[in-house]
């Protein structure tokens, strides 16, 4: 069973998605409870719906020499590690420990999967089209391999494709291998971007709400897909530490259904006191919970009772979904960022989209966005098949 | 130089066209039989209706998980497992694909939740009643060796037993023409830091570099060997079946491979 765990630094850590690129777009969009949803306009085939889409993507092909995995989920990758400095950072991280000491740990839920789709849409005599003729990106790895690539990185170097929970898995995977010594640093997040098999797939599930999303809404109707990259660098600490930190995870099954939660969040309360445990804090130490929250009837109803039954009211919640739509594999690593943001400006995300809260929810709920210093913050993460990650973080400066 | 890390085999289950299970394989390269006709896996550890209606790749990453938890005679619901596969369930894929080309309406519903990387992982820890850490992992052509690190590691940092899961099937349409994987194969591995009633003991090195892969000069297992990225097991695969001590390196990442020294209880 679970030790309690050493924390680890988070050294630098970026996100994109309908919100801009960057943290300063996100906290701004926090700040002023200003959503990026808009009415979809990328689908192949007409679909009603709502989308978090990145402006910009379709203009801005990879540098020459990352050509060959040039597509739109690589691209927004790109776009993502431009920012806040990280590449640098990453730059930083192989200079001090050397390529093979630098893990690449990522999640997505679909990859590259919008090239294989596009090349079917124009098939060559029944083959992939030559410009699609690149083995590299028809794979759910395209999206680790190409990071590796991108930093010439030669650790272990892993995808985490487990659905909506993939990038909130990976901090998971990077503490196991830093502990362990395998490694010195990881770079750890994903991406996953907009694409026809998401669309339609959850569509045929009727899970798809024809409005922005409402999560926690009593009349909410299903979820907005967005797309989004993030992308966070753990290491040790360093003495004196001034990065916010890592401080607990957890991971666990709901072994009931492939695409409805277990009707107590049996899988979802596993992983929670999973990641207390790791974390040697209790619910009463919880400034902060960034809900999954995707807005679908089940799942909102389900995490609303373990919130309400779990945490004192002066732990604060929302979902941060009617902001940036589900981003599916990419929301563990959006999400991450977002509860990070949260910590450092002291702002409580409203739970943007619900106007009329589902009884369920307690006290706990941030209706309206909230100025309050936290400490320490949780995120959620739920995906398909009844997999189920935690993540705990503490602020900088403030010791575990 | 000491090993990164050090895991025990209590568990092995493994499904190869010619070989429906980690005894025929093992019969088979130690001279005892040949490769039978293909069976359908065997994955009887899932609901009867369930195994009916599962995809190719939930049956197969069943049927070895299921052989290997077997031989381990542990308690499967509360075994963490790591299902991996480079490519997924290619079939339905293609599926996906061609049906998103032509009629992206009509995508059914069932075929789009066992498009999941994790359909196994999900299906697995349904039948067995599993609330575990469940992953579902992929390392592109290197997605065995990956998967091993990644569930060695796990056993090694939390101190208890974890099933792997490595499965590819045969590649479908024209995605089949870029994964190049022309036949089905999956193994499994019950991993555990602790020796009591292991099978073998295998301790595991991340080398910087290479080395490619060399044939073993045996034409069914080399063909074995390049049939899907989840075959690059078969060299460990045909070691631990001749019960040879030996040491030899499988392709974790570009660029990284990991040394095996293989040994055995005494």
């Amino acid at each position: 069973m679970p030790h309690p765990m050493s924390p680890l630094a988070i050294r630098a850590y970026t996100a994109t998605s309908a919100l801009g690129r960057g943290l300063d777009a996100h906290a701004q969009a926090l700040a002023t409870s200003r959503g990026g949803l808009r009415p979809n306009d990328i689908s192949s085939a007409p679909l009603d719906c709502w989308i978090g889409r990145v402006d910009g993507i379709e203009d801005e092909a990879l540098p020459r020499p990352f050509a060959e995995w040039d597509c739109r989920n690589n691209r927004l990758a790109w776009i993502a590690l431009q920012q806040d400095g990280f590449a640098d950072a990453v730059r930083d991280a192989r200079h001090r420990y050397g390529a093979s000491r630098v893990a690449v740990l990522l999640g997505t839920s679909t990859a590259s999967i919008g090239a294989t789709e596009e090349g079917y849409r124009r098939l060559d005599h029944g083959h992939m089209p030559a410009d699609l003729h690149r083995p590299a990106l028809h794979t759910p790895h395209s999206l680790a391999g190409f990071v590796a690539a991108v930093f010439d990185l030669e650790g272990p170097c892993l995808t985490v494709a487990t659905a909506c929970s993939s990038s909130a898995k990976v901090f998971a995977n990077a503490e196991r291998m830093i502990r362990l010594g395998l490694i010195d640093a990881a770079v750890v997040g994903g991406t996953d971007t907009l694409c026809d098999s998401v669309l339609f797939g959850f569509n045929s599930l009727e899970l798809v709400s024809p409005t922005p999303c409402r999560p926690f809404d009593e009349a909410r109707d299903g979820i907005s897909i967005g797309e989004a990259a993030g992308f966070a660098l753990i290491e040790r600490p360093r003495e004196n530490e001034d990065a916010p930190l890592l401080i607990g995870y957890g991971e666990a099954s709901d072994a009931h259904h492939m695409s409805t939660p277990h009707p107590e969040g049996l899988g979802a309360e596993l992983a929670l006191r999973d990641t207390l445990e790791r974390a040697g804090i209790t619910p009463a130490d919880v400034d902060y919970l960034n809900l999954h929250g995707t807005a679908s009837q089940k799942n909102d109803e389900v995490e609303a009772a373990l919130l309400t039954r779990f945490f004192p009211a002066t732990t604060r919640a929302s979902s941060t979904k009617g902001f940036t739509g589900h981003t599916l594999g990419a929301a563990g690593i959006l999400e991450a960022a977002i509860t990070l943001l949260a910590m450092r400006d002291g702002v409580v995300p409203v739970n943007l989209g619900a106007d009329s809260p589902d009884p369920l929810c307690g006290p706990q709920m941030a209706w309206q966005a909230e100025q309050a210093e936290l400490r320490i913050a949780l995120s959620n993460s739920f995906g398909f098949g009844g997999n189920n990650a935690c993540l705990a973080f503490a602020r900088q400066g403030v010791p575990a | 130089m000491s090993a990164a890390l050090t895991v025990w085999i209590h568990g092995i289950g493994l499904w190869a066209p010619g070989a429906s299970d980690w005894h025929g394989f093992s019969d088979i390269v130690a001279g005892k039989a040949e490769p039978s006709a293909s069976t359908r896996p065997n994955a009887d550890i899932l609901p009867p209706n369930e195994r009916r209606r599962a995809p190719e790749s939930v049956l197969l990453a069943a049927a070895v998980a299921g052989q290997a938890v077997h031989m381990s005679g542990l308690d499967v619901a509360t075994l963490p497992c790591v299902f991996a596969s480079a490519h997924g369930d290619q079939a339905i894929t293609d599926y996906m694909c061609e049906t998103l080309a032509h009629a992206p309406r009509e995508l059914s519903p069932t075929k789009f939740h066992n498009s999941v990387h994790n359909a196994p992982a999900g299906y697995w820890t349904i039948a067995t009643h599993c609330h575990a850490a469940s992953s579902a992992v992929s390392g592109g052509h290197h997605a065995f060796g990956a998967c091993l690190l990644e569930s060695a590691a796990q056993a090694v940092a939390d101190d208890r037993p974890v099933l792997m899961a490595c499965y590819d099937i045969a590649g479908s349409g024209p995605l089949g023409e870029m994964t190049d994987s022309t036949g089905a194969f999956a193994v499994a591995l019950v991993l555990s830091p602790h020796a009591q009633g292991a099978a073998a003991r295998m301790d595991l090195t991340p080398e910087p570099g290479n080395i490619g892969t060399q044939a073993s000069g045996d034409a069914w297992l080399d063909t074995l060997a390049a049939s899907n990225p989840s075959a690059l097991s078969v060299p460990l695969m045909a070691a631990l079946a001749r019960t040879h001590a030996t040491a030899l390196r499988l392709p974790a990442a570009q660029g990284l491979d990991l040394h095996i020294d293989l040994g055995y209880p005494a």
